[in-house]
């Protein structure tokens, strides 16, 4: 009983020892050497908390930010979760203020649950930018939103591109994410205010795939049951795109009566387009995306950059970037630039 | 006389067990019909294949739930079995280049490991299930996590011929329903023709007669968790030729919704009772209740409320009725008695 | 799950029932499994320093109070439940309905008292909910609890739907509240959650371990048919567990509000594996009848230094949950590994 016992403790001691020296420890130097160019100072650490570990589209940013960080010779730490829940980032935030960080850039999973702790942060000397999904904390913690392209452009964008190709006329559905994600809602509002230009334009409902494949398959069939002469759907989000695109191509006769469009990962919305399942769709890299938040938050923590309408950064080959003004919800925020629109002429040439 | 009042109450148990698929199935209709009223499109050829394609994979997983809870345990590992099953299959399909058959074999020795595993802990080290197969849910995924590593498997990596699992009919039935409703069809006939089942019921209603009428249960229950864990495996496979793409995430909460499945169709949780056609049935049931609330416009914000009253609603109506099969047993042998 | 005579079977010999022999052996093997998890504590706290440089930050304790605090005061219910044989995996999801019924209140112009106490009430009703098909119908608590597990976050999405309540320019909850997620305890790094699930905890193992109610649960979940004929309330005593588990858990649900300054109504989804997970390593037996407070308390300490330590080192996340599955097979395979020896040689000798 008791070898079997000190035998199990013991596997388990070594296997989290071995795990943990072979992986890097957390924290850094925090804010110390001199600038470089571009008024950066050297050795920050930055901690990258995705909204979990593993998605594709998020794990592509954090590579950004590290070639930012990279290149003004400082590191980022990526953490985070497994499940995009607020509790799966919070120990993160906790890890980042314990360890000095200069900065967190951040994609919060829910727009108020992380208030507190990043107030925290904040208070600390810890500078907060945010990207992919915003936070909504009010006036404080101050912190930039680095946005993958204009709120409301993105928003326009989609419907004019689904108009376009339905002759503005017909019902069209949307196919979301999460019912919570800020990013998603705030789309979504801009997509209903464009859509009071097309009149002959109906959006008839708007169903959510919780970014999981199986969800997004099942609301998509209730969504082709339930309206059968539906002409369009605009799915703002990568994994409802793909799974709809996937249906699409193996029901080819639904892809002859609607329209799918959205935003999609050109990696995997390739065979689609070049087959003919669906003509365009949007996006921006999201490598670029975490590369201009790691230079920011570099910026921010080597006082290059201040959150004032007008302040402008550099942001390594990506070029000068200027924070616009707060509006509504949104605080002060940099735009990383216009939609990508992928169509069979240019998608073959991106590898994200 | 006595095996007339003895046959009595097991045919009528017996009966009663058929009445209960066959009171699933009239749901089923019953649920269709109405949505179809609100929604004629319902009805359409589309729409009952995506009602038996969308049921397929819970389904094929009750199969090998089932098997296990009427040994009276649990396996809850057989969502992270999907996920590791099809990331793996994927991943040498991308990588590897392997045929699918290979891939399929792939997926279904993985699942059978792991079933393997969860049968030996438990009946040898005589770990209750419910608590091992919550670990290997846990050990499992993140086995899965750390080999997704942040990766997807897209859809140009998947050969058409494998997703034309996928969808493709045959009379107008998917593919994939078939291959369910074949694994369903043979385990029901294995489960009433084979000795080999029989026990499983036995150690199911009570272990210590079973031990007792010298039934290897040790075995037994080691075989259900390897059926499980199979079925598993090959379920995975089936995922990548629905999906065509996976990442991390394949097969998250498939657990909670099979014991659903299993439960709405009419298997007891504490065992010695059900069948695996109920179980798929069950699974079709529910998955249609899912798909008709969407058709019928009701807010996607109901689903989850109304599964878990329906879930409720079955539990209860399986205790009612178990109690009057007791009752009907206990008054046949109170006749036999007088007599 | 449990009430079969022939479950009884696999309990080890030397808990021969609810008497005074019976108890001193039952306490002899879980002062082992203890002396076993303080070991196991010590290890993490020694591998925590050593490896990690922010570990023994005093933030450190702090953190892992808010992190585990509300959890391990749901644990504390479910360990009594579990003494009883029985299992309630609607934790989370009442958790989750309690703190949307609080933010749907809160979002129309309640004011926070009332809010609060109408929350607990739900937990409460969802409780009895548990309680009456559990205990007074005897159906099977693990179908049961998962269909309520369902129910409330149905509900619970019903109730908030895409809301995350409030935001940011709206009323905000009362600031010396929420400020139970920003500060420790005056002169202390203990969190409120902390210093609320010892106090808890104390009443917890003082009612299990010496009033009479908690011998009863014991033999509850022991030896049920037993103690139904000893004159035990057995339904009487499980329906009110359930009724607790509903009242704390919503009580946990409101802390987490506070603490996050903000609820939706996915709040805690995925939570009640973990508690179930804390509350078997703490060497509670998932058959009823064995498992001390002490024990979960310092199963608490363990997964949250852990998940600290873990955190601070960067370890990848999915090693986190391979690392509860492993901690909740040993959990199992100890105790009953060494039996399952014992047998062998049995056979070897005999043959």
């Amino acid at each position: 009983m008791h070898r079997v016992a000190g035998i199990a403790i013991a596997a388990v001691l070594a296997s989290v020892s071995i795990v943990a020296c072979s992986s890097s420890t957390g924290g850094g130097a925090g804010n110390t050497g001199a600038a470089t160019a571009g008024g950066i100072k050297k050795g920050l650490t930055v901690y990258f908390i995705p909204k979990d570990t593993q998605n594709p589209y998020e794990v592509l940013a954090d590579q950004g930010g590290q070639k930012a960080l990279a290149e003004v010779g400082g590191k980022v730490v990526v953490s985070s979760g497994t499940q995009d829940t607020a509790a799966a980032q919070i120990p993160s935030i906790q890890a980042a203020i314990q360890a000095h960080a200069a900065a967190i850039a951040i994609a919060g999973n829910d727009p108020s649950a992380l208030c507190p702790s990043l107030n925290q942060a904040s208070r600390a000397g810890i500078k907060i930018v945010s990207f992919d999904s915003d936070i909504n904390c009010g006036s404080s913690p101050d912190h930039l939103f680095i946005n993958q392209a204009d709120t409301r452009q993105i928003g326009t964008s989609e419907v004019d591109l689904l108009a376009k190709q339905i002759n503005s006329t017909g019902q069209i559905a949307i196919l979301s994410a999460a019912a919570s994600a800020t990013n998603q809602n705030a789309w979504i509002g801009y997509m209903k205010q464009q859509l009071a230009k097309y009149p002959n334009m109906k959006l008839v409902t708007t169903v959510y795939g919780n970014d999981d494949p199986a969800t997004s398959l099942t609301v998509l069939q209730g969504l082709l049951s339930a309206y059968p002469d539906l002409k369009g759907i605009i799915s703002p989000t990568t994994v409802g795109i793909s799974t709809a695109a996937q249906y699409f191509d193996t029901h080819k006769d639904i892809a002859a009566k609607i329209v799918l469009t959205g935003l999609g990962l050109p990696s995997q919305m390739k065979s689609y387009v070049l087959d003919g399942t669906v003509k365009s769709f949007e996006l921006w890299n999201p490598s670029n995306l975490g590369y201009l938040a790691g230079y920011a938050a570099a910026s921010l923590a080597s006082g290059s950059a201040s959150l004032q309408t007008g302040a402008s950064f550099k942001a390594g080959s990506l070029g000068s970037y200027q924070v616009a003004a707060a509006s509504g919800t949104t605080g002060p925020s940099v735009v990383l630039g216009p939609p990508t629109v992928f169509d069979a002429s240019n998608i073959s040439q991106f590898n994200f | 006389m006595s095996t007339d009042t003895a046959a009595r109450p097991v045919r009528r148990f017996e009966s009663l067990l058929r009445a209960r698929e066959l009171g699933i199935a009239i749901v089923i209709v019953l649920v269709v019909a109405i949505t179809a009223v609100r929604n004629s499109n319902f009805l359409d050829a589309q729409s009952v294949q995506q009602l038996l394609s969308g049921a397929a994979l819970i389904a094929l997983l009750s199969v090998g739930e089932t098997m296990v809870i009427i040994t009276r345990n649990v396996d809850l590992s057989v969502g992270s079995t999907v996920g590791l099953s099809a990331y793996v299959f994927g991943d040498l399909f991308k990588y590897q280049h392997i045929s699918v058959v290979a891939g399929f074999a792939v997926g279904i020795v993985l699942g059978a490991v792991v079933g393997a595993v969860n049968g030996l802990v438990t009946t040898v080290l005589r770990v209750p299930s419910l608590v091992v197969t919550l670990a290997m849910l846990y050990v499992i995924r993140g086995v899965d996590g750390m080999i997704v590593n942040g990766h997807t498997i897209d859809p140009t990596a998947i050969p058409h011929a494998f997703t034309e699992v996928g969808y493709r009919t045959l009379f107008g039935v998917p593919w994939l329903a078939i291959i369910v409703i074949v694994v369903v069809a043979v385990a029901g006939y294995a489960m009433r023709s084979f000795r080999a089942s029989r026990d499983l019921y036995a150690i199911g209603s009570n272990p210590e007669a079973a031990a007792l009428a010298g039934i290897p249960a040790g075995r037994r229950v080691f075989t259900a968790f390897v059926i499980s864990g199979t079925l598993a495996g090959l379920a995975g496979a089936l995922f990548l030729a629905l999906h065509a793409q996976v990442d991390n995430s394949g097969g998250i909460g498939y657990e909670l919704a099979v014991v659903a499945a299993v439960v709405v169709g009419g298997v007891a949780i504490f065992g010695g009772s059900g069948t695996v056609v109920g179980a798929a049935l069950g699974a079709l049931l529910l998955n249609t209740i899912n798909q008709a609330l969407v058709a019928s416009k009701v807010s996607s914000f109901w689903n989850m409320a109304v599964a878990g009253g329906l879930l409720l609603a079955a539990i209860a109506f399986d205790r009612w009725l178990s109690l009057r099969v007791a009752r009907g047993l206990k008054s046949a042998r109170g006749v036999h008695r007088d007599v | 799950m449990t009430s079969d005579m022939a479950t009884r079977a696999r309990h080890s010999p030397g808990d021969e029932g609810t008497d005074t022999a019976g108890r001193r052996a039952r306490w002899r093997s879980a002062a082992r499994w203890e002396v076993g998890l303080v070991v196991v504590l010590i290890g993490v706290l020694v591998f925590g320093a050593g490896e990690s440089s922010t570990f023994v930050d005093p933030t450190t304790f702090f953190y892992l109070g808010i992190n585990i605090g509300y959890i391990a005061i749901m644990a504390l219910p479910m360990t009594l439940i579990v003494m009883t044989g029985e299992i309630d995996l609607s934790v989370a999801s009442m958790l989750g309905l309690s703190g949307s019924v609080l933010g749907v209140l809160w979002h129309h112009g309640w004011s926070f008292v009332p809010a609060v106490v109408v929350a607990l009430l739900v937990g409460a009703l969802g409780g009895a909910l548990n309680g009456i098909l559990v205990a007074k119908a005897g159906l099977p608590s693990i179908a049961v609890t998962i269909g309520t597990l369902t129910l409330f976050r149905g509900l619970a999405e019903i109730l908030l739907g895409s809301l995350t309540v409030p935001a940011a320019g709206d009323r905000q909850f009362p600031a010396a509240l929420t400020n139970i997620g920003v500060a420790p305890i005056p002169g202390t790094q203990l969190s409120y959650t902390t210093v609320i699930f010892l106090v808890l905890a104390v009443v917890c193992g003082v009612v299990l371990h010496a009033t009479p109610l908690g011998r009863a649960m014991h033999a509850v979940g022991l030896q049920p048919e037993a103690a139904q004929f000893s004159g035990i309330r057995v339904r009487r005593i499980k329906f009110w567990l359930y009724v607790v588990s509903g009242v704390v858990c919503a009580f946990a649900g409101m802390l987490l509000t506070l603490q996050n300054s903000s609820v939706s109504y996915s709040a805690g989804t995925g939570l009640e594996l973990n508690v179930v997970a804390i509350v078997l390593f703490g060497g509670v037996s998932i058959f009823g009848g064995r498992g001390t407070v002490v024990g979960v308390v310092l199963s608490v300490a363990i997964f949250g230094a852990l998940q600290m330590a873990l955190t601070q080192l960067n370890v990848q996340p999915e090693i986190q949950n391979i690392i509860t599955g492993a901690l909740l097979l040993i959990s199992v395979v100890v105790p009953n590994g060494g039996e399952a020896i014992g047998r062998l040689r049995e056979r070897i000798k005999r043959k």
